[in-house]
């Protein structure tokens, strides 16, 4: 059966790796390539790098970078920051990389998802939608700029209007629960569920495997991404790269799923 | 020599790394005569399907790859795309496709089983492969692969069909006529269960 996603996000700024707590105060946790070599290791699902500097700066991607990821990268790559037309987005998957996310330009310009899809498929292309909650509201607004401007834009009807537009697959990302390791928006990512039938992950609030399943639980076949929860360690956050092996992956899934007992087939 | 044919689409160097890594030569071929003494070939792919035939008749390798694949029966395994175009046609498309192993891609959005579920069919499934299905040999009982695709292969032949994967229904994730297989998922993307596969087509 088609399992669930666990995906490791990483940050890049400034050239290193960050982990960042309400997309504020990036903290080093150390060098891409290394991290790209761990996960390789531990056989990860997926894994997702964005470029934090990027779209702030109004910068091209760093195309050297990215091909040394997609070089080292022995699984599927998602790699997103600063892409704003087509052009650059068949580029970085000539690269090797797998699929792209857009975010910011999206905002400004939705039909460019239309234009990149046809282009290198839609199955390549992620919109990533940075989200905080509205207060006195369950609604939630998108933010771009990494979360300095707020769009004033209901996640629920971009969602929509993305999947409309041919994206592959969307993120959802909590700015009020980035770094906080509390667990994930389950309201947010039930309802996100509800609105869209391509496939979505959720980003944001992972502190443990627990969380992972609790989510998986509530949305059932899901990519559920992490970025804390894989590059620290213990209460006091010490920095080390880790993920779940394939066994603890499979008995994780068939808790969440009520399959305690099945093999995975 | 195993030769990866680069046409602009997939992820050729991941394809070269990962026999580097795993003891075999292999080299990029991007002309007609990149292909002279190729023993084994690899048609990656990205995309869609009519952009993948495009690409492939603007190389000017399409001519040399039909006398390698169809006159000397040189081993080729489609990834993906590279799979699709394996066919004579697709939902995805207008163009016709190389028509190596009879079948046409179907849309998973029009058959009533996957319909109803999340597309792309996005991530790691199981596959059966066939009894006898070569480059399944030696893959642990829980492999898996990556899969990222919203259409699939429909061969005309029964025989054919190497492996199914199950999406709302068993469907053909993996092809097999004579010197001609194809793949719908991602081997060089699936770690140790991929490089077990990408090695056992190295050794056919």
């Amino acid at each position: 059966m088609l399992r669930p996603r666990i995906t490791p996000c990483l940050l890049v700024h400034k050239g290193g790796l960050v982990k960042t707590v309400g997309f504020k105060t990036p903290k080093y946790v150390g060098d891409p390539i290394n991290a790209v070599k761990i996960f390789n290791e531990k056989e990860a699902d997926e894994l997702i790098v964005l470029d934090i500097d990027a779209a702030v700066n109004n910068a091209e991607p760093d195309y050297r970078m990215i091909a040394n990821l997609a070089a080292e990268c022995r699984m599927p790559l998602c790699y997103g920051g600063g892409i704003k037309t087509p052009e650059q987005a068949k580029r970085i998957i000539g690269l090797g990389v797998e699929k792209v996310a857009i975010s910011s330009a999206v905002i400004e310009n939705p039909e460019l998802i239309t234009r990149i899809a046809d282009d290198i498929g839609r199955q390549s292309v992620v919109v990533v939608l940075d989200v905080k909650k509205r207060m006195f509201s369950k609604d939630y607004d998108v933010f771009t700029k990494n979360a300095l401007n707020n769009t004033k834009r209901s996640v629920f009807d971009l969602a929509a209007e993305i999947e409309k537009l041919g994206a592959g697959e969307l993120v959802v990302n909590s700015i009020d629960r980035d770094g906080a390791m509390t667990g994930y928006d389950l309201a947010l990512a039930e309802r996100i569920r509800q609105t869209v039938k391509i496939p979505i992950t959720i980003l944001g609030g992972a502190g443990t495997l627990s969380d992972i399943e609790a989510l998986i639980r509530s949305c059932g076949v899901i990519g559920a991404a992490a970025g804390s929860l894989f590059v620290f360690k213990g209460v006091y956050k010490a920095v080390l790269i880790n993920y779940p092996t394939l066994v603890q992956r499979d008995e994780l899934i068939r808790k969440a799923l009520g399959m305690a007992d099945v093999e995975l087939k | 020599m195993i030769h990866v044919v680069d046409y602009g689409l997939g992820n050729v160097q991941a394809f070269l790394t990962m026999f580097k890594r795993l003891g075999f030569e292999a080299t990029r071929a991007q002309t007609a005569s990149d292909l002279i003494g190729a023993s084994k070939i690899i048609l990656p792919g990205v995309g869609a399907f009519d952009h993948a035939i495009e690409l492939l008749d603007q190389s000017g390798m399409r001519a040399a790859l039909e006398a390698l694949v169809l006159r000397d029966k040189v081993p080729v395994l489609g990834i993906c795309v590279g799979m699709q175009i394996l066919a004579s046609a697709s939902d995805e498309g207008r163009l016709s496709g190389l028509g190596w192993v009879p079948g046409k891609v179907r849309s998973f959005r029009v058959h009533e089983q996957s319909a109803s579920l999340p597309l792309p069919h996005m991530g790691w499934n199981d596959v059966q492969p066939k009894p006898g299905a070569l480059f399944f040999a030696h893959l642990e009982s829980d492999a898996r692969f990556y899969f990222l695709h919203s259409y699939f292969f429909e061969c005309d032949e029964p025989s054919h069909v190497a492996a199914v994967a199950s999406y709302g229904f068993d469907f053909c994730c993996a092809v097999s006529a004579d010197n001609v297989h194809g793949v719908q998922f991602h081997p060089e993307k699936s770690h140790h269960f991929g490089a077990q596969l990408l090695k056992n087509f190295a050794e056919l």
